[in-house]
């Protein structure tokens, strides 16, 4: 496990953990909970809370056969859903939102590729592909966005973010996220509106300016 | 091992060869293991039916107010207790007394499951450390879990009403992260041992993994 050091804040976890943070997100903290011993405890101890609550919920007579129904259909065969295991250096959940294959990369200019894994209403997330020494395209976000790194790792004005450290940045921080030297980074990233890359767009236009 | 036939109120249980090699039973005795957690293990181990009816009639009404609090009609709601009660009774195998109380795997299906039939969503969940299958399970892990899970219902039962029911809202999924986040000074200090117990039996398990 590597040394991480900036975590998923609390409420964050804790609305995962009640199911109420959007998907983009939640495919975020739950990649991030893979790669993280302390938010793992953080998140099953939110679990304990949830189940405390539903241990204190008035209860509701259920109807007479319920029981009976639910005794006959134990041994009924079921189709279990896939499961998805850590590949490379995507874990469980990344597999799954990939479903299982490898990441459809598209070129984003300046070496930088992306991969979409689901963009909509709720927002989107991604997975970012950025070369050693190069600059994540200057981008804006309306809300917030959180940042997993995968791979490698990439810096900019509120510190260093290595394997499984995740940023979370609201619109107020303006950063300017660098990749390391090393290995190319790879980030999951997620938004509740469609990254939008400020100063990379027109250069996409001038291609002769590719570096 | 903790001796289950002293608690079940069924004497035929036993747990089967398989499940004894491969849980390799707990030891020393104890009066604090709650009869969930008692009936959740013998469904684990030996597929037991009369435990299961058990936890059937301790946790669907439960699970049906709980669902209905959010809104969900009825009959809905026990179409909801059906598909969480079939999920307990097949995922029964991933249920780790060390690292959960029932209470909280049922609420994690069941918010699973509420997920799935109102907003038509899977929510991606963190992949599983896998099984932790050389250590002993660890009596006094079980019930450390166990009372954590006591003081977090004590806990719940002293507050304020107010309070009670922001709680209630966050953890039924009736509120934002930024909502949460503005929720102030609960006093709901005891999810911090919480967290240290969790945290050692992660780091333990890990250890016996690698």
């Amino acid at each position: 496990m590597p040394a991480i050091t900036h975590h998923i804040p609390d409420a964050l976890l804790a609305a995962y953990a009640a199911g109420n943070l959007p998907q983009p997100y939640a495919l975020v903290v739950a990649a991030h909970v893979s790669l993280c011993l302390e938010c793992r405890a953080a998140f099953e101890a939110h679990q304990a809370v949830g189940g405390a609550v539903l241990e204190s919920a008035s209860a509701q007579e259920v109807s007479a056969g319920l029981k009976a129904n639910i005794l006959d259909l134990l041994d009924a065969p079921v189709t279990p859903a896939p499961s998805y295991r850590r590949s490379g250096v995507y874990p469980g959940p990344v597999m799954a939102a990939l479903k299982g294959r490898p990441p459809r990369w598209k070129s984003l200019g300046l070496g930088v590729r992306q991969s979409i894994l689901t963009a909509g209403r709720e927002g989107s997330v991604r997975l970012l592909c950025i070369p050693a020494g190069q600059a994540v395209p200057d981008h804006s976000h309306n809300g917030l966005e959180l940042t997993l790194v995968l791979q490698g790792s990439f810096s900019d004005e509120t510190g260093r973010f290595g394997v499984g450290d995740v940023e979370v940045a609201d619109q107020a921080l303006e950063h300017t996220p660098i990749a390391d030297a090393g290995a190319d980074c790879i980030c999951l990233a997620a938004t509740d509106a469609p990254l939008r890359f400020s100063s990379l767009i027109p250069r996409l236009l001038q291609p002769l300016f590719r570096i | 091992m903790i001796d289950l036939r002293l608690k079940t109120q069924h004497a035929d249980w036993r747990p089967s060869m398989a499940a004894q090699k491969d849980r390799s039973a707990v030891t020393s005795p104890s009066p604090q293991v709650s009869q969930q957690t008692i009936c959740m293990l013998a469904v684990r181990d030996a597929r037991d039916r009369v435990a299961f009816a058990a936890l059937f009639d301790h946790f669907a009404p439960r699970l049906k107010g709980f669902i209905m609090r959010s809104g969900t009609g009825s009959g809905q709601a026990e179409e909801i207790v059906q598909d969480v009660m079939l999920t307990v009774w097949r995922k029964a195998d991933q249920y780790d007394p060390q690292r959960a109380p029932v209470s909280a795997w049922i609420y994690q299906i069941a918010r699973n499951r509420q997920i799935d039939v109102i907003r038509k969503e899977r929510r991606p969940m963190p992949e599983d450390l896998g099984e932790d299958t050389e250590g002993e399970p660890d009596a006094s892990q079980i019930l450390a879990v166990e009372q954590e899970a006591g003081h977090l219902k004590e806990a719940l039962a002293r507050l304020k009403p107010d309070q009670r029911v922001i709680i209630e809202k966050a953890y039924m999924g009736e509120l934002t992260h930024q909502e949460i986040s503005a929720q102030t000074g609960l006093p709901l200090g005891t999810i911090k041992s919480r967290i240290r117990l969790g945290l050692e039996r992660l780091r333990h398990e890990l250890k016996d993994i690698r």
